[in-house]
């Protein structure tokens, strides 16, 4: 039973991350319709920042926010000079600008800081934090953390004029130019967005997998998962489905433990765990292609 | 009066089809003109023009400044509402972000509540509906959302693109009597492009007929209305 709270708890802390990746993936894909493969490497170069602030003496949650903050910028950059000019370009070739961003993140991240996996600190004080036994203070912290920072993205989403303006823009651009939104800046500034969660992910993430240039790329997976069993292009479900993901392949590595300890026949373990998932998200998509919160818009004519 | 908006040689184009060529108009500050003719007339691509949403060249100036070549969010910013063909409804928001959305622009954020009444007081249905989504609306609630919607912009000028299309002849008859009170108590000057020459003439004050992009004929709408030979010729009723 502890075993199984133990799972539970570190999928959720799994879940967190995926969720974040998620939501950033989605939140550029409902505006732009394009999937951006490069949002993991862009998340784990942040992370490099994050480490280089850190190892120049700063505070682990200064490093955070001024990574955040950067990764925000670097996003609104990225997005206005090098996607702006492709626009009106067919959907491949934006496909190959984002696979050469991911390729030059992931370089340029191993010729500065080097390919050598460096450990990761974690700003979680270890005794007086967590559930002992079940929960450890580090995974607690990364679902708090997480959960803070998306319950700010949704304030933003909901309440504010600019979020408003950015979810008009993400729907109907061209009715948003007739209300005088700036639509091309609301684009910059959700590339902007999705960098900053992207990077939220990345730093909560590397105490776990540790700091190497490809440590998102199986997270990445996991997050174009979770966005797409949470529906493309609800938010919502991106944050929904990344929880799922995370305590069901916890899920599925305990039920192969579990069998293995009862009968001895080893058929699933944490190997396995992925491919599992994967299965099971697929067999979601087949039934309902949607995602399970893909909404779909009633509109009458 | 004075002319609030005047286009002078305005040509327009899809691609490398020219739509419009040397069109030239005067809107009336405060009064109501219509823009008829046929399907393909270049009707709806003349307020795309002014709203530089096609390519276009030319002159349009509005208040005196010349505003081609403009961005189109630059352009709202002169206070021009655009009230698009099919509404432009942001079905997946509801009412009240459908309007709170169009005073984007309007730097005092308090006056946006007053504006919010104001509006409600023109359709009182919205306020009814504020917490809906948008794209459950009928199609005539559709409509005054669109309008009203326009309305938050504080507009100087609005341009409507066949405000009666696809409704029921009473809910036509409603929002054209409350584009006729817009008109009268907001001062707002309306552009209006219609299929239903009967119903924009009665609107309107004067009157421009376009054929193939170019200007045939102008007039008050009163004499447009009784000259059988236009009518016959142009308007087909």
């Amino acid at each position: 039973m502890e075993q199984l709270l133990e799972q539970l708890a570190s999928g959720l802390a799994n879940g967190a991350i995926y969720a974040c990746v998620a939501l950033a993936l989605v939140m550029i894909y409902v505006s732009t319709d394009h999937l951006n493969f490069a949002q993991g490497e862009m998340a784990m170069f942040s992370t490099y920042i994050s480490w280089q602030l850190m190892n120049w003496g700063l505070n682990f949650w200064v490093a955070f926010v001024l990574a955040v903050g950067i990764s925000f910028v670097l996003g609104v950059t990225i997005e206005r000079m090098i996607l702006r000019p492709l626009h009106k370009a067919p959907v491949l070739s934006v496909v190959v600008v984002f696979i050469g961003l991911l390729a030059i993140c992931n370089s340029m991240a191993g010729a500065i800081w080097s390919y050598l996996i460096k450990e990761f600190p974690t700003p979680f004080p270890k005794s007086t934090f967590g559930i002992a036994g079940v929960i450890g203070p580090h995974q607690l912290g990364v679902v708090l953390v997480t959960l803070f920072v998306l319950s700010l993205l949704f304030m933003f989403f909901r309440y504010t004029p600019l979020g408003l303006a950015m979810r008009a823009a993400a729907q109907n651009p061209q009715m948003a130019r007739l209300v005088g939104v700036r639509v091309d800046w609301m684009l910059a500034l959700g590339w902007g967005l999705a960098a900053a969660v992207g990077s939220v992910a990345g730093i909560m993430v590397a105490h776990i997998v540790y700091l190497d240039p490809n440590m998102m790329g199986g997270i990445l997976l996991y997050a174009f998962a979770s966005a797409l069993i949470g529906g493309i292009g609800n938010p919502a479900g991106a944050v929904v489905g990344g929880f799922i993901v995370g305590v069901l392949e916890n899920m599925v590595a305990y039920t192969g433990n579990m069998i293995e300890k009862e009968t001895g026949v080893y058929i699933i373990g944490n190997g396995e765990k992925l491919t599992v998932a994967l299965i099971i998200v697929i067999f979601v998509l087949t039934v309902k292609p949607a995602g399970l919160f893909g909404r779909v818009v009633v509109k009458r004519v | 009066m004075a002319a609030l908006l005047q286009v002078d040689g305005l040509r327009a184009f899809y691609g490398k089809t020219q739509v419009l060529y040397d069109l030239g108009f005067e809107i009336a500050d405060g009064g109501i003109t219509t823009l008829l003719g046929a399907n393909g007339a270049g009707k709806t691509t003349t307020l795309r023009a002014i709203c530089n949403m096609v390519q276009t060249e030319g002159m349009v100036r509005f208040a005196g400044e010349n505003i081609v070549g403009q961005p189109t969010e630059e352009i709202v910013r002169h206070r021009i509402a655009h009230v698009p063909e099919g509404r432009g409804t942001f079905t997946s928001l509801t009412v009240g972000e459908n309007l709170r959305i169009a005073a984007y622009t309007i730097k005092d954020k308090a006056s946006v509540k007053n504006e919010l009444e104001r509006v409600f007081t023109y359709f009182p249905r919205l306020r009814e509906r504020v917490q809906q989504q948008a794209g459950t609306l009928s199609g005539g609630e559709q409509q005054m959302l669109a309008i009203a919607r326009a309305l938050m912009l504080k507009p100087r000028l609005m341009l409507l693109d066949e405000p009666s299309f696809g409704l029921a002849p009473l809910i036509v008859v409603e929002i054209f009597r409350i584009l006729r009170r817009i008109n009268e108590e907001e001062g707002v000057s309306i552009l209006l492009v219609e299929q239903n020459a009967a119903l924009a003439l009665d609107l309107a004050d004067y009157a421009y007929v376009l054929e193939t992009g170019r200007v045939v004929m102008s007039d008050r709408a009163a004499v447009v209305k009784n000259d059988e030979n236009i009518r016959k010729s142009y308007l087909g009723y």
